[in-house]
């Protein structure tokens, strides 16, 4: 039996793997990608949330559902809009790895 | 109708110079008849409320906040008063005429009248006065008219800094008489000087605060009458044109303040301790004025040094309780020292404005009518019989005799310094032969400035006489010292008479020379070097509140609080991205530990 402490589980190896890519990687689209990762980690949670949460008329509150469907259209165009900068940063730089970009370094 | 008389000898004056300020100043000739006929209006009806004896005035209220405090518009009208002002507008009205010749050619004529009569209101105002606070008006107008008038010549860089001086020592001098006025407001309720009087008990006996009071009443004549230590400014007073110094500077405004003393005399005589100061600060006025007269060269500033000797006698007397001794020199210094200076004033003029006595010489001749009346202006400044400054001088040396030995002597020892420099300037100046082209050149003066000398010069000489003076005095009672003291007091005169006479006849050079005596035992270069280190001190503690506090404690305080925050703050600004996100989870593992946990 699949309970939702295992659901909770992956979500929470995921969003660490995510995490630690976001913190590790050096390359920009590694880091996006890892991004994505955590917030499909919160999908994910989100969604057994939902199944797990029955309602008295034996059916699951969808509302968590609608709200897995808002982050990845969000998810969507954060991915449009990173991947932009990141080939806009790419022309100006020809990099694409963080530590070569600390210009805000004081 | 008759009370309403007293106010307009005191309002004449003031009319002129508001008439004279805003319409004539063009018009010279029009702006001193004007002048003139205010005066004029002030003599007559202050000779006819003295012929009358009047005591009724028209009082009103000025200020009523019952019981607190009440300042009456109110004049006082005694004895007293009514001799000073005939007095005050008899001989301002003889100097006013005088100066239509002396500043006949003088571009701010108008300007000078205007300020001539606003004096007389001011100083006729001080002699009618019934409290404290209009007294110290007045005083306070005096004082303006003053510096205007010695900064009449204000173009000339001497009489601008003179007016200064006499404005601001003077000052000082009524800072403390203000203060003095309010402990007496304070302490009994009340300013008016009839009211006073019987709340004198309200003091209670406590001598060290009534002897206070007393000097800081003092304190205002000390500065007024140019008594020591404040006296500086007299001399230099002399750079205004010669009609003032003899007004203002000689006759009236300096007499001010040992007539404040008598009005308040009640105060001064309830403090022993008081008293003695007084006498003391006059003699010690009157021997050092003597002293440095006698190494002056400068004609009008000998007669201004021998004015704050003899007004040093008046304090003296003050000083000595007896206000009837100081009254009376008061009255007799007021003509011949007005004589002696437009006497000196009509030399000068003719001279083309030499003041040296050294460039004079010779103008018994030359100008006779002037030698005359300044010879008895001279014989009455040195006390000589039967002069008024005889019998004036004499009864305070006798009354000195009677109260005070060392006071005495010390007094006539400067009765021989007067006899000394006296005769020395007139040796100088009159006898010998002219030492310059313009004394060899000088001739009589015009004669509207003539006969206000020889007027003088009449009441110079009577003004001493019991038969003349007692209808304007109560003249002091004289003791059984009998012909002791004036025999003394006319062998100290012969002595230095002829001293002088025997050192500068037929000289044309200084023949002694003293030079502490010469610079006024520097009075005014310790004046100089006080008022300098008190700057230098004052400043240096400012500049090290500014530099110190200031500066690098409050402004450099936060300019260094910021900068040294700023510098640990941005130790946190690595410039990694990742960092940033590690930062930005350990923050939102925080708000998630305070928000859900906590």
């Amino acid at each position: 039996m699949i309970t939702l402490g295992n659901y909770l589980a992956v979500s929470a190896i995921l969003f660490t793997i995510g995490f630690a890519g976001v913190m590790l990687r050096r390359n920009l689209i590694v880091i996006l990608m890892s991004l994505e990762l955590m917030l499909n980690a919160g999908n994910l949670s989100l969604v057994a949330f939902s199944r797990f949460r029955v309602g008295v008329n034996g059916l699951p509150d969808y509302n968590a559902q609608v709200f897995v469907f808002f982050v990845i259209t969000v998810a969507a165009a954060e991915v449009a809009v990173g991947l932009a900068l990141l080939v806009a940063l790419y022309r100006a730089r020809q990099t694409a790895h963080v530590e070569d970009i600390r210009n805000l370094k004081f | 109708m008759n009370s309403f008389y007293p106010w307009l000898i005191l309002l004449a004056p003031f009319a002129s110079a508001t008439v004279i300020t805003l319409f004539t100043l063009r018009s010279k000739s029009l702006s001193s008849a004007i002048s003139i006929a205010a005066v004029l209006v002030s003599f007559v009806f202050s000779c006819f409320i003295f012929a009358q004896s009047a005591t009724a005035a028209l009082e009103f209220v000025w200020i009523d906040i019952t019981p607190v405090f009440r300042v009456p518009l109110g004049l006082t009208l005694d004895q007293l008063s009514r001799t000073m002002a005939v007095l005050v507008s008899g001989v301002g009205a003889l100097i006013h005429i005088y100066s239509l010749g002396y500043m006949r050619d003088d571009e701010g004529k108008s300007r000078y009248f205007a300020a001539l009569s606003l004096f007389m209101f001011a100083m006729l105002g001080i002699v009618f006065a019934n409290n404290f606070v209009m007294l110290f008006i007045f005083w306070e107008l005096v004082g303006f008219t003053s510096y205007v008038l010695i900064g009449h010549w204000f173009f000339r860089n001497a009489a601008a800094d003179a007016a200064n001086k006499a404005f601001i020592t003077t000052r000082i001098g009524d800072f403390g008489f203000m203060t003095g006025i309010l402990m007496i407001w304070a302490t009994t309720g009340s300013v008016v000087f009839a009211e006073i009087t019987p709340r004198m008990s309200m003091f209670g006996g406590h001598a060290t605060f009534v002897a206070i009071v007393a000097l800081l009443i003092f304190c205002g004549a000390v500065g007024k009458s140019a008594q020591f230590p404040l006296h500086v400014w007299l001399p230099d007073a002399m750079e205004g044109p010669t009609p003032v110094s003899a007004l203002i500077h000689a006759a009236t405004m300096v007499a001010a303040g040992v007539y404040m003393l008598v009005r308040v005399a009640f105060i001064i005589q309830a403090s022993q301790t008081a008293l003695l100061v007084v006498a003391w600060i006059g003699t010690t006025t009157a021997v050092m004025a003597a002293l440095i007269a006698t190494q002056q060269d400068d004609i009008k500033r000998i007669l201004a040094y021998s004015t704050l000797s003899q007004l040093g006698y008046m304090v003296m007397a003050v000083g000595l309780a007896s206000n009837n001794a100081a009254m009376f020199h008061l009255f007799t210094h007021a003509f011949f020292k007005a004589l002696l200076f437009l006497a000196a004033g009509s030399v000068i003029v003719m001279l083309h404005h030499e003041q040296n006595i050294w460039k004079m010489g010779g103008l018994r001749r030359k100008l006779p009518v002037t030698f005359i009346t300044f010879t008895v202006g001279a014989l009455a400044l040195i006390g000589c019989p039967p002069f008024s400054g005889f019998f004036s001088k004499d009864a305070i040396l006798a009354l000195a005799y009677e109260r005070n030995m060392p006071i005495f002597a010390i007094a006539l020892f400067t009765a021989f310094l007067t006899a000394f420099y006296v005769i020395r300037m007139l040796v100088i100046v009159f006898f010998g032969n002219p030492r310059s082209d313009n004394a060899r050149q000088g001739r009589e003066s015009p004669t509207v400035m003539t006969w206000p000398l020889v007027v003088l010069a009449i009441l110079a000489t009577l003004g001493g006489f019991g038969f003349f003076a007692r209808n304007f005095l109560a003249l002091p009672v004289e003791n059984a010292v009998s012909a002791f003291v004036p025999g003394l007091a006319i062998i100290a005169l012969i002595l230095g008479g002829g001293l002088a006479f025997a050192v500068y006849r037929g000289r044309s050079t200084e023949a002694v020379n003293v030079e502490l005596l010469r610079r006024k035992f520097y009075f005014d270069e310790f004046y100089s070097s006080l008022i300098y280190w008190t700057q230098e001190l004052l400043a240096s503690l400012s500049a090290f509140v500014d530099r110190w506090i200031i500066d690098a404690g409050v402004v450099g305080g936060a300019s260094r609080g910021t900068w040294g925050i700023g510098a640990l703050l941005r130790l946190i600004q690595v410039g990694n991205l990742q960092a940033y996100a590690f930062l930005f989870g350990l923050g939102v593992v925080a708000l998630i530990y305070f928000a859900v946990i906590r």
